[in-house]
């Protein structure tokens, strides 16, 4: 009994860590299918995670918290569009300037937006309240893990299914991987590329801050120096394991939020492995991870990247 | 939407516009910062004054001959240096090394190892060459693991070599915090002190250490390699034109594995220099986010050697006179870092006017002749 207890509450954790990643995967999956690479990830997430924490610390009201993440998340994500489409700035280094300002920005603010221009740091805000769905909290085993977490990973269960669906089954989402795929071909149809590419890396932006704000409004409440610790960069790994499908997303989000899971525990139950061991894990599983899946995509010769991706397209100048 | 300008392709790059850009960067951040100042309170220009005396001094310690401010500025310049280095000559072939932070804090780590417990072991005069090359192993053996899991099954490098920035300081925090903490230390999170004969030569009166000749060294290494070398040939081959490079018979497999052995040595180089040189022990505050503003400092710089040796200074006096302002007018330091980002994103939208310029098209209501390609974007836009 108390086996499965200790397993029904790991599965939990895993869940709700995986709720920010997944956010943050299933953006960069729709930047990288219209063609753009943003490297910024890990920038505009921990700038919604401060900026959604601020607000909402000042109002007092979540929902204010988690817009204002999702604003700041799309307005940082269109510089790297305007750098990169408009301007044809290189989309690795542009995007990697973004995690750099991004990074800073948050960290300032985090110093400036608290009551009366103090820290934001150990203030406690409102946060998202976990809500036990009648009927489906109940259930044996998964009841609890899937049906006892806050509303917005609530969101994500219809946003995962929509996503795919938008992508594969809609016209939009045609045009979409038609952009991604052969700018060319997508600009012969009618498609404006440019115009593609400006809404889907800031649709991808807005995601991504919705991601930070579930970190710093439901997952570990508050305001932190660093909060992210790499999130960004794992749901960027996570976009290549997923082969850029909202559906394998979960998969990797659920990995993640397991090892995240397993992390916790073992400090709660108080292990002999040292902290910074177990912290390394999650760095460490991405790489090994990254390596099974480039090796897995090499044998059995299936290409999973949009084959743009990274590359500008100018009409005038194509090749 | 239709932009009222359009870009287009110029002849030749424009040397006025090479020139200028990175002036405009510099001014355009300046303002851009001077807003966030003063919207958080703080009289921009007080604000900028501060930070350049805090990076350069005043002139009226100059006049006493005080360039202690100055020789600060250059202590940070050092590890901003090796890295950009390091990291320049892997962007150059188009390997984006974003590992620097975690090959430094490793190279510290070998360094101080050799110090703290071989120290016995070698005569003193060979304890610093000993950890010098300790160093720049610590780095470049950090670095090999990405550069052939790129090189043979061409794995992603910038997640690898970011993941292992985290394995990397985690693991020096394992060890100053664990089993390398010195017992007299009263908690402090460090290793013990290193014997004298581990320390860099200083100049007198400063912390300005040898570091300096190292990263000027390397510098001269690298243009030499570059400018002077079939190696270096082969780098700038298969940055410019890969496809040309494996052509031509160029081993892409052997380069990468090269270069990123020299970059990730280099950053290793960096993080002994800080531990010989400034803490004399292996401590908190060696990982404190050089690798990353070395990726600004390789970028402004064009990927030039010499040029990466005067952005790090340039970036380094930012961060000195970001601290000053912390101490004297309590705003958060990380305006530098933000500063920093500022430059690059107004360098990056810069570049495009010595390649490109703007050709001014009105907004596309029936003023213009719709160009061609237009009639169809009007036709499907429903």
């Amino acid at each position: 009994m108390l086996e499965q207890g200790l397993w029904i509450s790991i599965l939990a954790i895993t869940i709700r860590a995986g709720t920010s990643l997944l956010y943050a995967t299933i953006g960069e999956i729709f930047t990288e299918r219209s063609g753009i690479l943003n490297l910024g990830v890990e920038g505009m997430m921990i700038m919604g995670a401060v900026c959604g924490f601020a607000a909402a610390f000042h109002t007092g009201n979540v929902w204010a918290g988690v817009v204002t993440a999702i604003i700041v998340g799309g307005l940082l994500a269109l510089i790297h569009a305007f750098l990169t489409i408009t301007l044809r700035a290189d989309q690795t280094v542009s995007g990697l300037a973004l995690t750099i300002f991004g990074s800073g920005l948050a960290s300032f603010l985090g110093q400036k937006l608290g009551p009366s221009g103090r820290p934001l740091v150990g203030m406690i805000g409102p946060k998202f309240e976990k809500l036990a769905l009648p009927g489906l909290s109940t259930l044996p085993i998964i009841g609890r893990p899937l049906f006892q977490q806050d509303v917005l990973t609530y969101a994500l269960y219809l946003l995962v299914p929509l996503a795919w669906f938008y992508l594969h089954k809609t016209r939009p989402g045609l045009h979409l991987r038609a952009v991604g795929e052969s700018p060319q071909t997508a600009d012969a149809m009618g498609v404006s590329v440019a115009g593609i590419r400006y809404l889907y890396t800031i649709l991808g932006g807005m995601l991504v801050g919705l991601g930070g704000a579930h970190l710093s409004l439901a997952y570990t409440p508050g305001w932190t120096e660093n909060l992210t610790a790499g999130r960004g960069w794992i749901a960027i790994a996570l976009v290549i394991f997923s082969t850029w499908d909202p559906v394998r997303a979960v998969l990797g989000a659920v990995l993640f939020g397991g090892i995240n899971a397993v992390q916790f525990r073992l400090q709660a139950v108080g292990t002999t492995i040292p902290a910074p061991f177990l912290g390394m894990m999650p760095y460490a599983f991405t790489i090994l991870v990254l390596v099974i899946i480039t090796w897995w995509e090499a044998f059995s010769k299936r290409v999973g990247a949009p084959a743009a991706l990274g590359l500008p397209y100018v009409r005038e100048e194509r090749v | 939407m239709q932009l009222p300008f359009k870009v287009e392709k110029r002849l030749t790059p424009s040397r006025t516009a090479s020139f200028l850009v990175p002036i405009a960067s510099m001014l355009l951040a300046l303002v851009f910062g001077g807003i966030l100042l003063l919207a958080a309170g703080a009289h921009p220009l007080v604000t900028y004054k501060a930070m350049l005396e805090g990076a350069f001094g005043t002139p009226g310690q100059w006049a006493n001959g005080d360039f202690y401010n100055l020789s600060e500025t250059l202590v940070k310049a050092i590890p901003l240096m090796l890295c950009g280095l390091g990291v320049s000559i892997a962007f150059r072939m188009l390997f984006w090394n974003i590992g620097a932070e975690g090959q430094l804090a490793m190279g510290g780590f070998a360094a101080a190892g050799v110090a703290l417990f071989w120290a016995e072991h070698i005569p003193d005069p060979l304890l610093l060459p000993t950890m010098f090359v300790a160093g720049f192993l610590g780095g470049a053996l950090w670095a090999l693991l990405p550069a052939l899991l790129k090189a043979l099954l061409n794995v992603n490098e910038i997640i690898v070599t970011l993941m292992m920035n985290y394995i990397a300081v985690l693991w020096i925090e394992y060890l100053f915090y664990g089993p390398w903490k010195d017992p007299q230390g009263y908690g402090f999170p460090g290793s013990a002190q290193f014997p004298k004969a581990a320390w860099l030569p200083r100049l007198p009166g400063t912390r300005l250490h040898l570091g300096l000749v190292f990263a000027v060294g390397a510098a001269l290494f690298i243009w030499v390699v570059l400018v002077r070398t079939k190696w270096g040939y082969e780098i700038r081959v298969i940055g410019e034109n890969p496809r040309a490079a494996s052509y031509a018979g160029i081993s892409l497999v052997r380069n990468i594995i090269l270069v990123m052995i020299l970059s990730g040595g280099l950053a290793g180089l960096a993080g002994m220099s800080e531990v010989a040189g400034i803490s004399h022990r292996l401590q908190k505050g060696l990982t404190v986010g050089y690798g990353f503003t070395a990726i600004i400092v390789a970028w402004l710089a064009r990927l030039n050697p010499w040029g990466v040796l005067l952005v790090a200074f340039l970036m380094a006096a930012l961060l000195v006179g970001g601290d000053q302002i912390q101490i004297t007018m309590q705003l958060p330091a990380s305006v530098a870092l933000i500063l920093q980002g500022a430059i690059l994103f107004f360098m990056l939208g810069g570049v495009i006017f010595t390649e490109y310029r703007l050709r001014w098209t009105g907004w596309a209501r029936g003023t213009t002749p719709p160009a061609k390609g237009m009639e169809i974007e009007a036709a499907s836009s429903d």
